[in-house]
């Protein structure tokens, strides 16, 4: 990876900046020192911050107006011409409006074209159901070639977009609307795409989870630490593809009790990455997928929506308690090595 | 600078070979789109022996100009091209279509040495040369891009997306071409959904339009060489064509959009072809 300065975010940044806003500054940092990369946006350049890159270059960024379509199909074309385009749009617009274009003219030739995806989720609540995008993990886990990252806050979607500029082929990154308070204290911390980072030890069950999910989850560890005297692991799964199944089966293995949470529709997303995982392994333990249970998200601002859906402190609590109650049958050969 | 007889009849000469091995290309794949790549042989023809900087010995050679199909099931047409042009050996058409192929009845860029771009879902390869075009520019690349579309694709509302991007993206390095055949799977364009005033659309979205006859070589190559000047408005060439050209039966027969041949058919499609001359 390049070598880049500027680019060193703390939780002050992150608490007063969107994950969008850090996105794009890293972006027009990294832009100097790489003048392959590209930018692109289809009417939403300030919305997702890449504003900011198209000020320090204005002469490697596209706008192509209100026309996702045709912003990736020009996406995979510059990338042909060896190039490394970043296209970010909402990402709604993203998995389903280009839907095709990702697919057959990026995924398909694997090109190195980087999209970032903002007001992922249900953070853009209160625009309504056409704004809200709980179905981009399973629409992209499923294309080949596809790296699909979901940062826990801005200082990780920093570490994100930074590693993405040197991963070959696409890479999908989620981001929200961007108000939620930060999960890391400041960027020191070794980010590697594919490898889960485990934020807390625990032995008593495990939390895998990604983006907002992981400060809340962090949050309710504490609480059940305090008050039930529970040990609760938490591990921060941000990349959901392809997926640490060693981080997976070690948490089986530890405390075998899963439960995974998810600003995501609880089909095809996280859940289910880390459910195949365990599955296959043969290895008996309690599961739960925690996220939106195949709904539509209800009309509201972002916390309140969390709070409904239980994807704050409280719900997780509420949940890793349920789980605690539950039985499982433990297998005389389970071989736990 | 016009033609010269000995270069048309080059063309011509190259042009039938390659109609000739468009008739076995259906046959030792089973099937293909052979009306809609007869059309538009002679646009490829002009292309890959006349126009395109391109270099077999090295495919990749990063100056080259760029060709998108964006009408991808014309593989069968394209995919002969690039062979008789030296990209990989004319024999290896025989394995077309069947298990462990590079070539399919659409074309794979990461398969087809040459090709330059995958191509079969319509309506995606005009956003593709705007990219390509647009990264010439910004590398101060010399290279060209040229991307052919159907104009049955050009139903889908993203080829005017691109159309809309090309002449705002000032791209006089991008030169869209139309196989303006009339026919799509259904019929006829102007009767499952009319495309006409075809010219007026796109001098509308701002394009520098040249019609022409896209089987006569003299009028493709004076639109081309008025393409490859570059200025900062994108040329489209509406190259009106006959679909399943060079084969009487087959021309304007909707029934040959995709079709397959067994021995006596494809003798009698050659033999027409000859005919022709």
């Amino acid at each position: 990876m390049a070598v880049v300065t500027g680019t060193n975010w703390n939780a002050y940044d992150a608490a007063t900046m969107t994950s969008r806003e850090i996105y794009g500054r890293t972006l027009a940092e990294l832009g100097k020192h790489n003048e392959k990369i590209v930018g692109l946006t289809a009417d939403l350049a300030k919305t997702t911050a890449i504003v900011h890159f198209a000020k320090a270059f204005p002469d490697r960024f596209y706008n192509v107006g209100i026309a996702e379509q045709n912003m990736f199909g020009i996406a995979a074309g510059l990338a042909k011409a060896g190039l490394i385009p970043f296209a970010s749009t909402m990402a709604i617009f993203a998995c389903m409006r280009a839907g095709e274009q990702i697919r057959t003219d990026i995924a398909y030739q694997n090109l190195p074209v980087k999209i970032i995806a903002t007001h992922a989720g249900i953070s853009f609540g209160h625009a309504g159901t056409t704004h809200h995008c709980t179905e981009d993990f399973a629409i992209m886990r499923a294309i080949p070639n596809m790296t699909v990252i979901c940062p826990a806050d801005g200082i990780e979607t920093s570490k994100a977009v930074q590693a993405c500029v040197d991963t070959p082929g696409p890479v999908y990154i989620r981001i929200g609307r961007g108000f939620e308070p930060p999960c890391y204290e400041s960027d020191n911390y070794t980010y590697e795409i594919g490898k889960a980072i485990t934020m807390r030890e625990g032995t008593d069950m495990t939390i895998i989870c990604c983006g907002i999910a992981v400060l809340q989850a962090m949050n309710a560890a504490r609480v059940l630490a305090e008050t039930d005297g529970l040990s609760v692991r938490v591990i921060n799964m941000h990349t959901i593809k392809p997926i640490d199944r060693e981080a997976i089966l070690k948490a089986v293995t530890d405390t075998r009790r899963i439960l995974t949470i998810e600003e995501h529709n609880v089909i095809g997303g996280l859940g289910d990455a880390v459910g195949n995982v365990i599955a296959e392994s043969g290895k008996g333990c309690v599961f739960k997928k925690h996220g939106l249970q195949d709904t539509f998200a209800a009309i509201g601002y972002a916390e309140d929506l969390y709070a409904y859906y239980g994807l704050d402190a409280n719900g997780v609590v509420d949940k890793v308690r349920e789980m605690m109650g539950m039985e499982f049958e433990p297998d005389e050969d389970w071989n736990d090595e | 600078m016009a033609l010269s007889t000995q270069e048309r009849q080059k063309l011509q000469d190259i042009a039938r070979e390659l109609r000739l091995t468009v008739i076995d290309v259906m046959a030792w794949s089973g099937g293909a789109h052979v009306g809609g790549s007869l059309s538009i042989i002679d646009i490829l023809t002009i292309l890959y022996f006349k126009y395109l900087d391109v270099n077999p010995a090295d495919p990749q050679w990063d100056e080259r100009d760029r060709f998108v199909l964006s009408k991808g099931h014309a593989a069968a047409g394209l995919i002969p091209v690039l062979a008789k042009r030296g990209f990989f050996p004319e024999e290896t058409l025989k394995t077309f279509n069947h298990f462990g192929s590079p070539f399919a009845m659409h074309p794979d860029s990461n398969k087809v040495i040459g090709c330059d771009a995958s191509a079969g879902s319509l309506g995606h390869g005009l956003s593709m040369a705007v990219g390509m075009a647009l990264g010439a520019r910004q590398r101060k690349m010399p290279w060209k891009t040229v991307c052919l579309m159907g104009d049955g694709e050009c139903c889908e509302g993203s080829v005017w997306e691109a159309a809309m991007s090309a002449p705002h993206f000032k791209l006089g390095n991008l030169i869209g071409i139309v196989d303006r055949n009339r026919f799509m799977i259904d019929g006829e364009t102007e009767d499952v959904m009319p495309l006409e005033p075809f010219a007026d659309k796109w001098r509308a979205f701002g394009w520098d339009v040249v019609e022409v006859d896209g089987h006569d070589f003299d009028q493709l190559d004076e639109a081309l060489a008025r393409a490859w000047v570059a200025t900062d408005v994108p040329v489209l060439i509406l190259a009106h064509t006959i679909k399943g050209k060079g084969v009487d039966f087959m021309e304007n027969n909707v029934v040959y959009h995709y079709a397959s041949a067994d021995s006596e058919l494809c003798a009698r499609a050659k033999a027409s072809i000859l005919k022709e001359g």
